[in-house]
C-alpha cells in the first residue's frame, strides 16, 4: 500500500482544530477510517462495551492493530479485521484517530 | 441547512487555508457547489447523505424518505423473540440535520436520468448532478400462489422490513397456544441478511423454551443447506433448543393458504399455527425507474464497484441490498458501501480520481439465545479485475457466547449512531 501520507503528524493537529470535518486525511485514509466507525462509533466515540478509538495514542494504536493482526494480542473479532489492513494503513489511521476530538 | 450555510462557509474557509498549508488532498470550499440526490434513508441511504457532507464540503445534499422514523432490521428478531421492544429499535432522523442534509419527507415516482431530475408524489422535481439510490429490497410476495390474500388477511408475514409486521409476527407468537407449530421459509439465495433467519428461528425457540416449551418449529429452506453460520446456528439450535426445531432443506414455497395455514413445497404440506413465510426478493423498484435494475434477470443492480456508479446509467449510483456484487446483503454491508460511494462522488465531483483501493468490512452479530450471540468478520479489499477480494482471515465463530452477546449490543447502538447522528 504505497500510500503514506507525509505530514502525518500534521493531519492530527488539523484533526483537532476541524474536529469532525477532518480536512486533512486523503480520501483513502477517511474511507478506511470509516470502517472502523461501524462499530465503534460515529468519529469513533463508542457507546457500550465496545473500546473507543476517539483521541487514542497513534502509537498505541498502530501497536495494538499489529498484535491482533499476529495474534499477540488475543481478541474477538479484531484478529479477522485488523489482518485486512497493511501497516501504512495502520499508521494512516492511527494518526486519523489520535486528531480527534475526544 | 440555509440557517447554517453562512456559518458553514466560515469554518469551510478555514478548510480550505489549512489546504494551502500542504495537505493538498482537501477539497476547497470556494469552488462550485454540487447537488446530490439521496433516495432512501435506511442504513445505505442516510450513511450516504452524512458522509457526502462530512467528506465533500462543496456538496449539498437532499435525502428523499417517506417514512418519519428509522426502523432497524438489524435487532428486529430480538423484537420477535421478546428481548427487545419496537421503540428499541425505532430512530429518529432528527440528528442528521446537523451535518447540513435537506430532508424531504416525499417518494420518488419517477426519474429522468437524461435530464437529470427526480419527481416526488407531493409533485416536487428536483435536479441532481448525481444521484444515490438505496431502496433495498422488493420482497416477491407475487412469487408464491395465494401468498398476498393471505398477506391481506393477516395469516401470512414476512417481517423482512423492520416495521408493523415485525410487531405483528411477535403479537400471533404471544397468541399461539403452547404445543403450536411456528413455520418459517427461508427464500432463495441472494435475500436480504443471510443469517436472519436462521437468529429468528433462534429468538423464537429461546421464547417457546420460556413461555411454550411444547411448540415446535418447522424451517423450510429454499436453499439446500444452511446458508450462513452454519457452525454457530447448528450448535445453538442442539445445545439450547434440542428437539423443538426440525429443518428441512431443498424445501421451497410454492403456495400459502391463509384460510388453512398451511404452506405447500414441492414436497409437503405444513401445518402451521403461526406461518412466517420470506418470499423472493429483488432489487428496490425504485432502481427500475431510473433504468438501473439491470442484470440479465431484471432483478439486480450491476454497478462499478469503486464507485457504485450504475454499469448502464451514467451519474446514478446503487448501494446496499440492490446491488449484483456477491457481497453479503446486510444493513452493516450498506453503510460500508455508503462510504465507499460517498467517498467516490466527492472526488469525482471535484474533478479527482476516485480512490482506487476501497475496502469495506463487515461485522455481523447473531443473537443464538437471550444473552448469547456469534459474529461473521470480513474485510474486503477491491481490486479492479477481481472486484471485492475477501481478505484471508475473514470468518464466523462456531459458537456463541456471552461476550459476543454484550458487543452484538453495543454493535447496535455504534451503527445506529453512525449512520444517524
Amino acid at each position: 500500500m504505497p500510500r503514506i501520507i507525509t505530514p502525518l503528524a500534521l493531519a492530527g493537529f488539523v484533526g483537532l482544530a476541524l474536529s469532525g470535518l477532518a480536512g486533512a486525511a486523503d480520501i483513502h485514509t477517511k474511507s478506511i477510517s470509516s470502517t472502523c466507525m461501524s462499530c465503534h462509533g460515529p468519529g469513533g466515540k463508542s457507546l457500550g462495551a465496545i473500546p473507543s478509538l476517539t483521541g487514542l495514542d497513534k502509537a498505541y494504536f498502530v501497536k495494538a492493530m499489529k498484535d491482533f493482526k499476529s495474534g499477540a494480542r488475543p481478541s474477538t473479532i479484531m484478529k479477522r479485521h485488523a489482518s485486512g489492513y497493511t501497516d501504512a494503513e495502520f499508521e494512516a489511521m492511527g494518526a486519523y484517530f489520535a486528531g480527534l476530538k475526544k | 441547512m440555509t440557517l447554517n450555510r453562512r456559518d458553514f462557509l466560515k469554518i469551510s474557509g478555514a478548510g480550505a487555508a489549512i489546504t494551502l498549508t500542504g495537505c493538498a488532498t482537501t477539497s476547497s470550499a470556494s469552488g462550485p457547489r454540487a447537488h446530490v440526490v439521496v433516495v432512501g434513508a435506511g442504513f445505505g441511504g442516510a450513511t450516504c447523505a452524512k458522509y457526502l457532507r462530512t467528506w465533500g464540503p462543496n456538496v449539498d445534499v437532499t435525502l428523499i424518505e417517506p417514512n418519519d422514523t428509522f426502523i432497524s432490521c438489524p435487532i428486529s428478531n430480538w423484537v420477535i423473540g421478546g428481548l427487545r421492544n419496537m421503540n428499541d429499535i425505532t430512530h429518529r432522523y432528527d440528528k442528521l440535520s446537523k451535518h447540513g442534509i435537506k430532508m424531504v419527507k416525499d417518494s420518488v415516482v419517477a426519474i429522468d436520468p437524461g435530464k437529470r431530475t427526480v419527481t416526488t408524489r407531493g409533485g416536487s422535481t428536483i435536479g441532481y448532478d448525481r444521484l444515490v439510490l438505496a431502496p433495498g429490497i422488493d420482497v416477491m410476495t407475487d412469487s408464491i400462489k395465494g401468498y398476498q390474500d393471505a398477506e391481506a388477511a393477516g395469516k401470512v408475514v414476512h417481517a423482512w422490513k423492520a416495521g408493523p409486521q415485525t410487531a405483528q409476527l411477535r403479537q400471533q407468537l404471544e397468541a399461539m397456544p403452547d404445543g403450536g407449530t411456528f413455520v418459517m421459509s427461508v427464500p432463495a439465495t441472494p435475500y436480504r441478511c443471510p443469517p436472519g433467519p436462521y437468529e429468528r428461528i433462534c429468538m423464537v425457540a429461546h421464547y417457546f423454551k420460556q413461555a411454550k416449551p411444547k411448540s415446535k418449529i418447522i424451517v423450510l429452506d429454499s436453499n439446500a443447506d444452511i446458508v450462513s453460520k452454519k457452525p454457530l446456528f447448528t450448535d445453538a439450535w442442539n445445545t439450547f433448543y434440542p428437539g423443538m426445531i426440525e429443518y428441512r432443506g431443498s424445501n421451497a414455497p410454492v403456495s400459502v393458504d391463509g384460510g388453512k395455514m398451511i404452506v405447500t413445497t414441492d414436497l409437503d404440506d405444513v401445518k402451521a399455527d403461526v406461518m412466517n413465510v420470506v418470499p423472493r426478493q429483488r432489487a428496490g423498484s425504485l432502481t427500475a425507474l431510473a433504468g438501473a435494475r439491470n442484470d440479465s434477470g431484471g432483478n439486480w443492480c450491476t454497478v462499478n464497484l469503486a464507485t457504485f456508479e450504475s454499469t448502464t446509467v451514467p451519474n446514478v449510483h446503487v448501494i446496499g441490498d440492490s446491488v449484483l456484487s456477491g457481497l453479503p446483503k446486510s444493513g452493516h454491508m450498506a453503510t460500508n458501501q455508503a462510504k465507499v460511494c460517498a467517498a467516490a462522488i466527492v472526488e469525482l465531483l471535484a474533478g479527482r480520481q476516485p480512490d482506487a483501493m476501497p475496502v469495506i468490512a463487515n461485522t455481523c452479530y447473531s443473537a443464538t439465545s437471550g444473552n448469547t450471540s456469534g459474529y461473521v468478520a470480513n474485510v474486503w479489499r477491491y481490486d479492479a479485475a477481481k472486484g471485492y477480494v475477501n481478505q484471508p482471515e475473514s470468518g464466523a465463530t462456531p459458537k456463541g457466547d456471552a461476550a459476543n452477546f454484550v458487543f452484538n449490543e453495543s454493535w447496535a447502538k455504534n451503527i445506529w449512531a453512525d449512520v444517524l447522528s
